[in-house]
């Protein structure tokens, strides 16, 4: 049960774009049409997942025991940027049709601090390993859904009169100012489904 | 191009937030207030000197394939540096800031001025970019936490203005950085094309 509410929570409650603020750049770079946010969502949830699988057993395994823990950042940007670099040649070699589909996003996915973001937060929430997959999962899902509303809304806005300054980025701006109002009306359900369930 | 002149290029010119349209996250995430917003472009100033200097020094030794994540390195090693700092003698910013001092990294700002400016000027000059860079960017974290403090709160770096119970808490909240930031985005595109 407390997974679900994990889960819902990390999906409406505490978005991370949308409530949270990770992952702006990719949100107002890539949010141009409804596909191609729905590939840079499924690009983030993979290499997401892969991420904290694979940064979970390198701070408790090797940070930890050896009093490290204050070189995280270093290690973990490395990790990723490596990890990222492999996906992308692995990907190349066995499976071309999604490689060619993710190709462009997957060296930005880099520099997405929602990646960084999801594996230092698995930690300072003293998560354990199946509570972060979850999470990263669940997280990742929450992005690709404001990716996706978000593309839905500039698709309609670029055919619309606007005022001179406002065009481009600041009009994205103010509506995703509103898309987050929305999202607000979800807080608090994750209190009440707990209270809810009895947890 | 003169020292100063590059700081005032840094900080109006290629305004990194205005202009460049760079560094999103904690732009928005860290100007609830005015003072969260100018203690977290300070510490991203500090990084932004210290790694455009380093890297310019030693931007002839890097082999050109290894390059970025040679930078990376660099300011991932300067943004420890300064997330102990914060932690040992500001603990209070460091509970503010929280998540976002360690994502300093991925600040495309950071790696942005390394790739653009850092590799190809002298480390003097560079690290006057960083300042002005760095300036630019805790100038515009300061007005929007200014703005957002103002409507939401009724604050302004924390006194009292009009009394709260008239403040929009909205603009302290999520929806009101997208949305500060959209018209303050706005405002400096329409100031800037009259010129």
């Amino acid at each position: 049960m407390s997974y679900i509410i994990m889960i819902i929570t990390a999906i409406f409650v505490n978005n991370i774009v949308l409530a949270q603020f990770l992952g702006i750049c990719p949100f107002l770079g890539v949010s141009k049409k409804v596909d191609t946010a729905g590939w840079m969502g499924m690009a983030v949830l993979f290499v997401m997942l892969i991420a904290t699988l694979v940064t979970y057993p390198i701070y408790y395994g090797l940070l930890v025991p050896y009093g490290l823990g204050f070189m995280q950042t270093i290690i973990y940007i490395l990790v990723i940027a490596a990890l990222v670099q492999m996906v992308e040649i692995i990907l190349k070699k066995t499976m071309p049709a999604l490689y060619s589909a993710l190709g462009v996003f997957l060296p930005l996915i880099t520099t997405n601090c929602t990646i960084l973001g999801v594996a230092i937060n698995v930690i300072n929430f003293e998560y354990n390993l199946a509570e972060s997959v979850v999470y990263s999962i669940a997280t990742a899902l929450g992005f690709t859904l404001a990716m996706i509303l978000f593309a839905g809304i500039r698709e309609q806005l670029a055919i619309t009169d606007k005022p001179k300054a406002m065009e481009g980025t600041p009009i994205a701006l103010i509506t995703a100012g509103l898309l987050a109002m929305a999202f607000m009306g979800f807080s608090g359900v994750d209190k009440g489904l707990s209270t809810a369930f009895g947890l | 191009m003169s020292k100063l002149g590059i700081i005032i290029n840094g900080l109006i010119k290629e305004n990194p937030t205005f202009v460049l349209l760079l560094g999103m996250c904690p732009t928005l995430g860290t100007t609830s207030s005015a003072i969260n917003g100018m203690s977290m472009g300070l510490a991203t100033m500090a990084v932004l000197i210290c790694s455009n200097f380093v890297i310019s020094c030693i931007k002839n030794l890097i082999p050109d394939k290894v390059h970025i994540p040679c930078y990376i390195v660099v300011i991932a090693g300067f943004v420890t540096v300064v997330q102990l700092l914060i932690k040992a003698y500001a603990p209070a910013v460091d509970e503010k800031l929280g998540l976002f001092i360690p994502l300093i990294v991925v600040n495309c700002i950071v790696l942005g001025r390394a790739e653009s400016f850092a590799a190809k000027n002298t480390p003097i000059d560079s690290a006057c970019d960083g300042i002005g860079i760095g300036l630019g960017f805790t100038c515009a974290l300061t007005l929007i936490g200014l703005c957002r403090e103002l409507l939401g709160a009724g604050t302004a770096f924390g006194f009292a203005v009009y009394p709260e119970q008239f403040g929009a808490l909205t603009f302290v909240l999520a929806p009101g950085a997208f949305i500060t930031l959209g018209f303050l985005v706005a405002i400096f595109n329409k100031l800037t094309a009259k010129k």
